[in-house]
């Protein structure tokens, strides 16, 4: 079975997209967040111990019949939707027959020459800002495998192994298989490609809500097939397809690989074996799995067990008409109306910002107030306890709410930023609410005008050198004026009065 | 003997009503009878003393407590071993499934529960109800009551046998290509095949999914109608399930009133190829139904000829996808290949599929993997379908004509054991009436109707109604019973040779 060997002959990057066209075609597995499975009740919660979420239907016992999940239905439509699919209009599973031990009946059932949706496309955006739009062959429903262990051997795989354990809680998970028309044209961006196509599927199908997408859980799976055609061949070559490249980086890393061995392969006047390859995500490469023919037979048929899917065009319209805004599409609409920089907004989508950010607006925050409050302390907590801002946020029992009312104590006057980010960090510690932190604390801006003169002037006095600097011009030295006035008022001054007041004494 | 077992389920309804008798009674009756004769007849391949008497003297509780309880409750039943039952060994007759105990029960077995029926046991079939004769089960055959030297039927030959010889007075049967009504047929009893969908399948362990249906195997129609209301009806866990109510069988075996009916003949399932005694039997039930006031009429169904080669491309090709679960991982047999030091999982499922499924069974997982073979799906398996759809247009047509369709159940009486074992043509030849009804989903009933001149044994007598329209095979039925009895002085079975009873309860 598996070899696991290094030295495959590769070729420069360069030189393969100099001389051939890479021709590709991705195969991701989503899986849906249902709450229960695509044929029966059981639950799909992910983690659970083994063989704990299982009934006579999942594990495929003699006599238990199958039946559809309507939400699994529903997510897979609008799935389709999304991908600007054609959505069939009657349908029918069908039974992918193979014998392997997870598999409980040693058939999958999946759907076969009636997918639910086909003829789609993506539009993906690459980083110079031009777009590639990757066709979409179909979108169809089928149920999950269970999950093999292989103990005993030294690589977790099945060669070597001295026994396998099977779990069968994933067995029955639905999932929505998404393929793709062959992506040609790509040339030395097709590694960039095959990633973003992935990247924005993945925005895609976690905006409409129908699965977490996390490839490092396994809820979201890529196939990559791959291919070269010399330049100037119109013909597809043989491919090899490479299994479970479970995160961006590997999709894009893999594409290039296999391009450089199969540029290898064909300038030394050798053929491609048509294969499936194990992606290696620590040493980057991937080595040959078995050998798979064109004539690996399925024997689809029809799956008796269930009756057709036929969803009325009036539903179908209805999942259209409700889906969300593409995601590409609501983030170029939001950075224009936030005035936030290309920089600004990468921070914001690194760090997953973007939904509080705008419901804090919708609550009554500045833009540039819900960015600045997001993406400080809280987020730097979140990173060291190992979550994103919005899960622990929601653990915290913070919401758009107490950023807004911070910004208020902070444009009305009561709090200076440096106030507001104490409070803020007392709002993190679980205090309250800004206003009550900011009683707590008996933080407050002095808005007594007479001290802050008084303070001013004991400053300039005390800071003849500095105040010197000032009136030759050098305004930037204010700051250090400001600092000291802060201080002599413990900390509770307006720093933009100080500012001005210190300017107005030693500028006219 | 006690004469509670020669009684029909509907006056042991009355009699447990009555309080004449107790359902303990009725039911250890039944057992005794079963420890009495079934070394001979070997209807049963597991019987559940214990759990039959401990659910009858439930019911007697209820009973007594004036609590309202089911029509049939404390009326006991065997139950074909294809049907999954919590706590009780299920095999479908085949050694691959040796020993193993369901962890759930089918929905209908449910339904007899709810209703307060003992489950006496678990009756005999041919392997994977794959059979005419219940010679393939692993277990050994079940022997016709009417003469121990010939089959039962098959594959339901352990239930009906079971009636036959006064062990059960109600059983359930499963009918792929007339696996209830074909043993109905050749033991002088009742077996209908609802309508596609009327019984839901869950817990059936599968054959071949589109064309599977439970059903009830009975003495009398009116019986057989009491079942169906009990078994039938809407159930969620069976997606092919049907959302209508059971139609109102029950009432039209009642009434029995066949006045101004259509009964159609189908042409292509009479005459040549029919033994002599079942053709005169046959015609001379059609008198009777005139009697009564139906119309005779003849329709054709020219698509019928392909019934069985098409029956015999889409049942192997279900067969060849349900049977894979049948793999030594999770349940069932195990066998480790010989000679293999570490075998794989894979050699593992090879050496219990190889051991554990008998030949009948193998020749049609092989069948059916060929027939759905890239390369040849479309000329086997879609052919097939088409020709489906041909027959189901035929049955539309003739429905057209004729508000019920007729033919004997089978071609013969009941053949000697053994006689076409080595002849799997001519085994499957058995089903030539009863497989179409399959193919289109339509219902039907295999009522007695009489002896055949040239060898004392029973004749069938089959009835076809539309899809849903199920109550019109019990109408019709019940019509000819009524008056086949008349003309008999009672029923069929008062014929049937005793057994010897071995044992004495």
């Amino acid at each position: 079975m598996t070899q696991v060997s290094t030295g495959e002959a590769l070729m420069a990057y360069d030189e393969v997209v100099a001389a051939y066209d890479p021709v590709m075609g991705l195969e991701v597995h989503v899986e849906l967040g249902t709450a229960t499975k695509m044929f029966c009740g059981c639950a799909t919660t992910f983690g659970a111990d083994p063989n704990t979420q299982v009934c006579p239907v999942c594990l495929g016992l003699p006599g238990a019949l199958p039946v559809v999940n309507a939400i699994g239905i529903e997510s897979a439509i609008r799935i389709g939707l999304a991908l600007n699919c054609e959505i069939a209009s009657w349908c029918r599973f069908a039974r992918k027959n193979y014998f392997y031990p997870d598999m409980p009946k040693n058939f999958q059932t999946s759907q076969y020459d009636e997918p639910i949706a086909f003829n789609g496309h993506l539009d993906v955006e690459l980083e110079d800002g031009s777009t590639f739009r990757v066709d979409i062959e179909r979108a169809h429903m089928e149920e999950d495998t269970g999950k093999s262990l292989h103990v005993g051997g030294a690589t977790g795989r099945i060669h070597g192994a001295t026994h396998s354990l099977v779990d069968y809680n994933r067995a029955g998970i639905p999932l929505i298989e998404i393929v793709t028309k062959p992506i040609v044209g790509a040339g030395e961006r097709a590694p960039e490609v095959a990633r973003a196509y992935v990247a924005t599927l993945r925005d895609l199908v976690k905006a409409l809500g129908v699965s977490d997408v996390k490839m490092e859980q396994g809820s979201m799976r890529c196939d990559v097939n791959l291919s070269l055609m010399p330049k100037g061949v119109a013909e597809f070559g043989t491919r090899s397809e490479t299994k479970n490249v479970n995160s961006l980086r590997s999709v894009e890393r893999s594409v290039r690989y296999e391009m450089c061995r199969h540029g290898a392969i064909l300038a030394a006047g050798g053929a491609v074996t048509q294969e499936t390859r194990h992606w290696h995500e620590d040493t980057g490469i991937t080595t040959a799995g078995r050998v798979k023919s064109d004539a690996e037979d399925y024997r689809y048929f029809p799956e008796p067990d269930l009756v057709p899917v036929a969803p009325a065009p009036e539903w179908v319209e209805e999942l259209r008409a409700s889906l969300p805004e593409p995601p590409a599409q609501r983030r170029k609409r939001l950075q224009t109306a936030y005035g936030f920089s290309d920089l600004e907004m990468r921070d914001v989508l690194n760090a997953g910002l973007l939904d509080l950010i705008e419901e804090s607006v919708a609550a009554g925050a500045t833009p540039a107030g819900a960015r600045k409050w997001w993406s400080g302390e809280i987020a730097r907590r979140a990173n060291a306890a190992g979550q994103d801002v919005s899960s622990y946020a929601v653990g915290l029992g913070v919401g758009p709410a107490l950023v807004v009312e911070l910004e208020g104590l902070v444009t009305g006057g009561r709090l200076n930023d440096a106030m507001a980010r104490q409070v803020w960090e007392g709002v993190l510690d679980g205090e309250g609410s800004p206003t009550q932190v900011a009683d707590a604390r008996g933080l407050q801006l002095n808005r007594d005008s007479g001290a802050l003169e008084a303070a001013v002037d004991e400053v300039i006095a005390a800071n003849p050198d500095v105040a010197a600097k000032i009136r030759e011009g050098k305004v930037q030295a204010v700051g250090a004026l400001i600092g000291q006035v802060m201080k002599a008022m413990k900390g509770q001054a307006d720093a933009a009065a100080a500012r001005s007041l210190i300017l107005e004494r030693l500028t006219q | 003997m006690s004469t509670l077992i020669r009684t029909s389920a509907a006056e042991l309804a009355s009699i447990l009503a009555t309080g004449e008798a107790s359902a303990v009674e009725i039911t250890q009756a039944h057992l005794d009878r079963i420890a009495a004769v079934d070394d001979q007849v070997h209807a049963f391949l597991h019987v559940d003393a214990e759990g039959a008497l401990r659910s009858a003297a439930e019911v007697d509780k209820l009973r007594a407590a004036g609590d309202d309880v089911h029509v049939l409750a404390g009326v006991p039943i065997a139950v074909k071993d294809v049907v999954v039952t919590r706590g009780l060994p299920t095999t479908a007759g085949s050694a691959i499934l040796r020993g193993w105990v369901p962890p759930y029960d089918a929905t209908l077995v449910t339904r007899l529960k709810n209703a307060g029926m003992p489950i006496l046991g678990k009756t005999n079939m041919d392997e994977f109800a794959m059979g005419s004769s219940t010679e393939h089960s692993a277990y050994g055959p079940t022997r016709n009551p009417w003469d121990l030297t010939r089959i039962p039927g098959g594959s339901g030959g352990g239930s009906a046998a079971a009636l036959a010889a006064f062990e059960a007075p109600l059983a359930i049967g499963t009918d792929t290509g007339g696996s209830i009504r074909q043993p109905a047929a050749v033991t002088g009893t009742v077996g209908v095949k609802p309508t596609y969908g009327g019984v839901s399948r869950y817990g059936l362990i599968a054959m071949a999914s589109s064309l599977d249906q439970a059903g009830p195997c009975t003495r009398s129609v009116l019986d057989a109608a009491l079942l169906h209301s009990v078994i039938g009806g809407h159930d969620p866990m069976d997606s092919t399930s049907l959302a209508g109510p059971v139609p109102a069988v029950v009432e039209a075996a009642r009434n029995a009133d066949v006045s101004g009916m259509r009964i159609g003949i189908i042409t292509e399932l009479t005459g040549d190829g029919f033994q002599l005694g079942v053709r005169e039997r046959f015609d001379s039930s059609l008198a009777h139904l005139v009697d009564a006031g139906a119309q005779v009429v003849e329709v054709s169904c020219p698509s019928f000829v392909y019934a069985l080669a098409a029956y015999y491309l889409v049942m192997p090709s279900e067969v060849s996808s349900n049977l894979a679960k049948f793999d030594a991982m999770r349940y069932g047999l195990r066998v480790f290949p010989e000679g293999i030091d570490d075998p794989s999982a894979e050699q593992v499922m090879a050496a219990t599929r190889d051991a554990g499924f008998g030949d009948e069974v193998k020749r049609r997982i092989i069948l059916g993997t060929y027939a759905l073979s890239s390369g040849y799906y479309d000329a086997y398996y879609g052919s097939a379908q088409k020709v489906r759809s041909l027959i189901a247009a035929d049955f539309a047509a003739a429905f057209e004509q004729a508000d019920v369709l007729v033919s004997p159940t089978a071609p013969t009486t009941a053949f000697p054991l053994g006689a076409k074992l080595s002849d799997p043509l001519s085994m499957y030849m058995q089903d030539i009436a009863t497989i179409p009804a399959n193919l289109a989903g339509v219902p039907g009933i295999s009522l007695p109707c009489g002896l055949a001149g040239e060898d004392g044994l029973p004749v069938g007598f089959q009835i076809l109604a539309p899809a849903m329209k199920d109550e019109r095979l019990y109408a019709v039925g019940s019509a000819l019973e009524q008056r086949l009895h008349h003309a008999w002085g009672g029923p069929l079975l008062h014929r049937i040779p005793a057994l010897t009873e071995t044992k004495e309860a």
